[in-house]
């Protein structure tokens, strides 16, 4: 009652203050409320989604009649025929490239052939805050023998002033040739054709037929690397003479020489990488699959894909899919497929959208380009025949690939600007509806809300509460304790919370550069690995607690650490929102609920059982769940079903992450990790004295 | 009397277009290549042409002249070449005063207004090939022109006033040709080499436009500066579709002038074409090897049916390159018109011989001269090859292509690569201590800083010191918002040399907001690098030609003239700002406003004292949330009895609203959305 005396009498305070003050009293309710309504709206996102437009007038798809003709899947048909003869007798994939070198001299267009290795394994999980510049410039050296050829063809555009380029890419495997690898290579080498007959064309076209042996990525990415950063001292000397295996391609043949010298176009405006997939029965009309996340959850302008979605569908008659979980699809949700189709798979198509985003790895070698600022999307067609049936292949061709791979250049070339006008920040729910950044950021604006409040209260409520038992303490006059009190709290206690927090950054830091030293052991199994680095961050941990001093013996009230914990959280998700927003997303859903709920297994509330075991079990998921090798097994469950634990596996997804350089693997350590440890800190806590004390009292 | 047959220029003054006020009738003299409608008008027409004649007849010896060619080419990749010629040249001024029966009266003006002593304006549309076309002839060296609009002057003026002259002049073009010519005014986009583009004393300016766009809009105007315009004569034959639908489109205007030459305007057209085959179906790869044949008919679209009567010659050549006269001398034939390798539809009134300096025979030209076909005789020249024949054009010293690295809008480096195509071994023979010249002019507008002193060079991969190789070197820095970079540079490579990379970083700059252009997403264009080949000479040498027939686009190819080739025109994204985003700006920058008049007024208008009583009134109050359920329950309570169980049953009614408002939100939006 004499508070309340005294307020009265105290001017009253600014209405924000008034309603903070009022919020951080309300803060269970107000934190409930808010993460509840955060996934409420997370699950409405598909039904929010908004069908997509054209945002550019330029680009105008569809509005000229395809030139692709018969004549062009003919040509294309005996372009298969003569490579599959060269791929008989070649070694290498040599003759290969020189085949489909040839074929693009004798178009008239140029062609050089651009060589590059395997880039090999490394930890570099920092390369996402240095420039691409030169640690991936990996130039063959003497001793290789086994690297890739890329050739090239390039197109002047008649008329055109060269200052841009699109970029068409076909993967193909040069030493090991599947007939629909042959397809795609096919289709390109007949668009190719066509282009450079073409007399509308304003910007320069690049073919790209990229040897995939170390995988697409590798091969698109060293020739972009080439392309933007080339490295003059070993340039041209050591490409030319050094490469031993590749003599024999130019065996006095002085012309060929020419090939050898790097040849560019201008700047890249677009990128469309076309490959022909495995044949699979899927449905009534061929498909095509777009994949367009590019490393830490990029994507390319969404106009792009709307374009090649509007000829895919309305032109050409395609099925268009982007990648689902179709786990999700086919389980859990077989009822509800009933009522509400849309909803499901839609709810399907946003989950793996968010998922590839999170990841922050590329779904294809359009990542590479994104890397460079060119929009970029992969296309997979998908025939409903079998590749070995030669009729069906023309038509397929002719239907399918030529005309939409010419209307999308069409398009793109009819652009004056570059891809500027639509969204960049978007999920896609179905291939003709997306979510914007507009929408999808309410989420998580609303889970990440309370943090702060939370935070504000729980600091606040421990003063408070210190205050009271200080006054309790001095009024009972036992000394001993009150001293030991002011000594060490006063508006100074969250120092020592702050340091544990320091000291368990310390740690996730050490323990993210581990896997620096441990990858230099040499033949490590993943699961040794996984193991070794298991064991060193607990002895870190603990030597760090040696040094430092426990958490507990400092006598921090866990109140204090929870509000650290929860500050620091809603700074690193903050953070990492801006640099990747579906790793952001994901990880708010699990770590705020288990950031909220945590309290000490051993204080004592007021509560009856049954609400206090709610807790406790909800306490112990959360925290099970928040675990980072625990979480990836629970997501490798849902997503194909097999529970087996393996340790080592854990050390390959991360290897996985640090060689992407996906910024995941740094919000995954340097967030994710010391907020959990942060965590059971709290639930471990073993209830200071003064509380117990306070309560006796 | 003859004056009023030309449409009067109008005055160049600044930015007049000519076409605002061009609506004269066009002139009577163009007769014979369209019948009037009567006999009558014809007999007329035929009698001022008469009067025209005599009058001419009867001028002095120092006359204006009119010449009219055409040179044709086949060139290795299938395709054709056409360069039209014209020259139109006035006496000193003094002999005719201000009146001009042939020269166009604008160009005498512009040139008597700017005291000028040599322009050239070249509008381009497409690349030279300087691979397949060729980069070692007259036709490459000063009929490539880099994409967009080009232009240089050199005045007879002090220094002082160069520069506003210049701008006047851009303005007065930018009229004359509808071209946005008149950008070149800020001197943000105009330079003063000293020796990299051409040497002068300082009264040189050039200035280039990459992104102007060249349609016909500027051909007309440039055919208006003609006696005939497009009515008869050679220039009848440019049939804008065809001439549009080439790879290559350069118009050029070249003034030269000087007491005692007067005025001389040579205006070429080059074009490169891709000859209809005979069936009209475009080719598939299988038979990309034969050359086509052609004639005038077929690249065209026209026929040729009479000169322009006022010109004083009307000739069409026909030129085969050195790389076919070599196999057809290698085969043992002569070099007549009908050879083993082809044949020319009619037989040529004359050949003729360029000779290099070793009396080698490079290259022939057939010559027919068309002053004798009619309406009825209509002209047309044709090859028809007889072998397949693959040859290739001799390429500058050098191939050189410039481009752009790195990546992101911070900065990135300006590379200039040189490609030896080991030209000199042919020329020279091989020594190998030898070296070569080259210089490059570069320009580089301010808001690509280029940081001259990281050039990098080099050698068939080997990093060289920048001394070794560089023997001059001018650089003007750019000034932000006032001077654009420019960088002369004389380089020495030597002969062993295989390929040369030059490289500059740069840093990109920031524009304003208004510096913008309309397209700023697409890019800034850097223009095209100049590099030029001093020990290199260009020049044909017909020993047989009698300088009396006097074909002005021969002399001009005998002309001492440095083997040139432009570079690529770069694209550098700049940091472009979302134009969006000025909307958000002003309802940010309201929000603010608001706030602060807000709480401003708030401020003055309270008073202290009045709310502290206030405030004990209302002092007896609880808090916000019983307010709230209260107004929600739509009833009072009294503050003093608000239970915990009520309060518990109010806040459940309370969650209960709050999800059932949420729900029915949703459902709208999901409803008005399908």
């Amino acid at each position: 009652m004499e508070s309340l005396v005294k307020q009265e009498t105290q001017p009253k305070p600014r209405l924000i203050v008034r309603l903070g003050v009022f919020l951080a009293s309300h803060h269970i309710l107000f934190s409930v409320i808010c993460c509840s309504a955060g996934i409420i709206a997370l699950l409405l996102l598909p039904s929010l989604a908004k069908n997509t437009y054209l945002s550019e007038n330029a680009l105008i798809p569809g509005s000229a009649t395809p030139l692709f003709s018969t004549e062009d899947a003919i040509e294309a048909n005996r372009f298969m025929k003569g490579i599959e003869a060269a791929d008989g007798d070649s070694i290498g994939g040599i003759d290969m490239a020189k085949f489909i070198a040839k074929q693009i001299e004798e178009l008239g267009a140029e062609v050089c052939y651009h060589k590059f290795l395997p880039h090999s394994k490394h930890f570099h999980p920092l390369k996402f805050f240095t420039s691409m510049s030169n640690d991936m410039a990996i130039q063959p050296n003497g001793t290789d023998t086994n690297f890739g050829i890329n050739t090239v063809g390039i197109i002047r555009a008649p008329r055109g002033d060269g200052k841009e380029a699109i970029v068409l890419v076909t993967p193909y495997n040069s030493q090991r040739v599947h007939s629909n690898e042959l397809l795609s290579l096919a289709l390109g080498f007949s668009v190719f054709s066509l282009l450079s007959r073409a007399a509308w064309l304003s910007k320069d076209i690049v073919w790209l037929s990229a040897d995939s042996q170390f995988g697409e990525y590798a091969a698109v990415s060293a020739w972009l690397n080439l392309y933007h950063n080339p490295v003059f001292p070993s340039h041209s000397v050591i490409l030319d003479t050094k490469i031993h295996g590749a003599d024999h391609i130019y065996d006095g043949n002085a012309e060929k020489a020419e090939f050898e010298a790097f040849k560019r176009a201008g700047t890249m405006a677009a990128a469309l990488i076309f490959k022909v997939g495995e044949t699979r029965r899927y449905g009534d009309r061929d498909s095509v699959t777009m994949y367009a996340e590019a490393s830490n959850g990029q994507m390319p302008n969404l106009d792009l894909l709307n374009v090649v979605h509007y000829l895919a569908v309305h032109r050409q008659g395609f099925r268009v899919n982007i990648a689902a979980f179709s786990s999700l699809l086919s389980s859990a949700w077989l009822r509800l497929d009933i009522a509400v189709p849309d909803y499901v798979e839609g709810t399907a198509n946003l989950a793996s959208s968010i998922y590839k985003q999170a990841i922050g790895v590329p779904t294809g070698s359009h990542g590479a380009f994104r890397d460079y600022q060119v929009d970029a999307v992969s296309l997979e067609f998908t025939p409903t025949f079998n590749v070995r049936n030669e009729n069906a292949k023309s038509l397929f061709l002719l239907r399918g690939g030529g005309m939409l791979v010419e209307g999308v250049v069409r398009s793109v070339n009819n652009l004056l600007e570059k891809f500027h006008q639509s969204f960049f920040l978007y999920f896609l729910t179905a291939p003709s509806k997306f979510i914007s950044v507009g929408v999808y950021m309410i989420p998580f604006a609303l889970l990440l809300a309370p943090l702060p409040i939370v935070a504000a209260a729980l600091a606040d409520g421990s003063k408070t509460m210190k205050k009271l038992a200080e006054k309790s303490i001095g009024d009972s006059k036992t000394n001993g304790s009150a001293d030991f009190l002011q000594s060490k709290g006063g508006s100074w206690k969250w120092l020592q919370a702050a340091k544990v927090l320091l000291v368990i950054q310390l740690w996730a830091v050490l323990v993210s550069l581990l896997p620096y030293y441990i990858t230099q052991i040499p033949d490590a199994t993943p699961i040794q690995s996984s193991v070794i680095w298991a064991m060193l961050s607990i002895v870190i941990l603990i030597a760090l607690y040696v040094m430092s001093g426990s958490p507990y013996s400092a006598g921090v009230e866990w109140k204090l650490l929870k509000a650290t914990m929860i500050t620091s959280i809603s700074i690193g998700l903050g953070l990492m929102s801006i640099i990747n927003f579906a790793t952001a997303q994901l990880g708010a859903l699990i770590m705020i609920p288990m950031c909220l709920f945590s309290r000490p297994l051993k204080a004592r509330s007021g509560m009856n059982f049954l609400p206090r075991a709610v807790l406790l079990a909800s306490n112990i998921t959360l925290a099970v769940v928040g675990f980072p090798p625990a979480a990836l097994l629970i997501m490798k469950g849902l997503s194909k079903g097999s529970w087996t634990v393996d340790i080592g596996e854990f050390w390959v997804w991360m290897e996985f992450l640090w060689e992407w350089s996906s910024a995941t693997y740094l919000y995954l350590f340097l967030v994710h990790l010391p907020c959990w440890l942060l965590c059971i800190h709290v639930l471990l806590h073993p209830c200071s004295q003064s509380e117990s004390k306070m309560k006796q009292e | 009397m003859q004056s009023r047959y030309w449409r009067t220029a109008p005055e160049p003054v600044h930015a007049t277009p000519p076409f605002s006020s061009a609506s004269l009738p066009s002139p009577a003299l163009m007769a014979p290549p369209s019948p009037p409608p009567g006999t009558v008008l014809f007999m007329h027409l035929a009698l001022l042409f008469l009067l025209a004649a005599a009058a001419a007849a009867s001028a002095a010896a120092l006359e204006e002249e009119f010449t009219e060619e055409l040179l044709l080419r086949p060139l290795p990749d299938r395709k054709a070449l056409a360069h039209f010629y014209f020259r139109s040249s006035a006496p000193p001024a003094a002999s005719v005063g201000r009146h001009h029966h042939l020269f166009p009266k604008a160009i005498s003006q512009l040139v008597k207004k700017y005291h000028i002593s040599e322009l050239e304006l070249s509008f381009t549309q497409g690349r030279w090939n300087y691979e397949q076309w060729g980069g070692f002839d007259p036709m490459s060296t000063s009929n490539a022109k880099p994409p967009g609009v080009e232009l240089w002057a050199v005045f007879d003026l002090p220094l002082s006033e160069i520069d506003a002259t210049w701008k006047n002049l851009t303005h007065t073009l930018s009229g004359l040709f509808c071209a946005s010519i008149n950008f070149l005014e800020s001197s943000t986009s105009f330079s003063a080499p000293r020796w990299g583009f051409k040497s002068n004393e300082g009264n040189l300016r050039y200035g280039a436009l990459p992104r102007e766009a060249v349609c016909t809009e500027n051909l007309t105007p440039w055919l208006k500066l003609l006696p005939c315009r497009d009515k008869a004569g050679i220039a009848s034959l440019l049939y804008r579709p065809s001439i549009y639908k080439g790879y290559y489109h350069s118009q050029k205007l070249k003034l030269r002038s000087s007491q005692s030459l007067g005025i001389i305007l040579d205006q070429t057209l080059t074009v490169v074409l891709q000859p209809n085959t005979i069936n009209g179906k475009q080719l598939h790869s299988s038979h990309r090897q034969l050359q086509p044949s052609w004639s005038m008919r077929h690249l065209f679209n026209r026929k040729l049916s009479g000169k322009c009567l006022v010109s004083k010659s009307s000739r069409i050549f026909i030129e085969v390159d050195k790389g076919i006269v070599d196999k057809i001398n290698k085969s043992g034939s002569d070099l007549s018109w009908n050879n083993e390798f082809f044949v020319l539809s009619n037989g040529p009134d004359r050949l003729t011989k360029d000779l290099n300096n070793l009396e080698v025979q490079s290259s022939s030209i057939y010559e027919y001269d068309v002053s004798n076909c009619s309406e009825e005789k209509p002209f047309d020249v044709g090859i028809t090859w007889k072998l397949p024949l693959i040859w290739s054009c001799t390429p500058s010293p050098f191939h050189v292509s410039r481009f752009l690295m790195g990546s992101g809008n911070e900065r990135g480096s300006i590379a200039l690569s040189f490609t030896s195509t080991n030209l000199h071994k042919k020329i020279f023979g091989s020594p190998n201590d030898c070296s070569i010249k080259a210089i490059i002019f570069q320009i580089v507008p301010w808001y690509v800083k280029v940081y001259y002193h990281s050039l990098e060079i080099f050698i068939d991969g080997n990093r060289k010191a920048v001394s070794d190789v560089v023997d001059k070197i001018h650089v003007t820095p750019s000034e932000d918002k006032l001077l654009p970079g420019t960088l002369e540079m004389l380089l020495r490579f030597p002969c062993s040399m295989r390929s040369a990379t030059l490289a500059l970083d740069f840093d990109k700059g920031f524009l304003h907001i208004d510096e913008y252009p309309p397209d700023a997403n697409q890019g800034f264009d850097i223009p095209s690098a100049l590099i030029s080949f001093p020990e290199f000479n260009s020049a044909r040498n017909f020993p047989e030609t009698d300088p009396l027939l006097g074909s002005p686009l021969l002399e001009n190819f005998q002309e001492d003239t440095v083997v040139k080739s432009y570079t690529e025109v770069l694209l550098v994204p700049l940091t472009t700002p979302d134009f969006s985003m000025p909307y958000n700006v002003i309802t940010f920058t309201c929000t603010v406003l608001a706030l602060y008049f807000g709480s401003l007024l708030n401020a003055l208008r309270r008073r202290i004292s009045e709310e502290e009583t206030e405030l004990k009134k209302t002092a007896t109050r609880h808090g916000l949330l019983p307010l709230l359920l209260a107004k929600l329950r739509g009833q009072k309570v009294d503050p003093t009895e608000s239970g915990s169980s009520s309060e518990s049953t109010g806040s459940k009614k309370l969650l209960f609203k709050v999800v059932f408002v949420a729900a029915a939100a949703v459902l709208f939006h999901y409803f008005s959305n399908s």
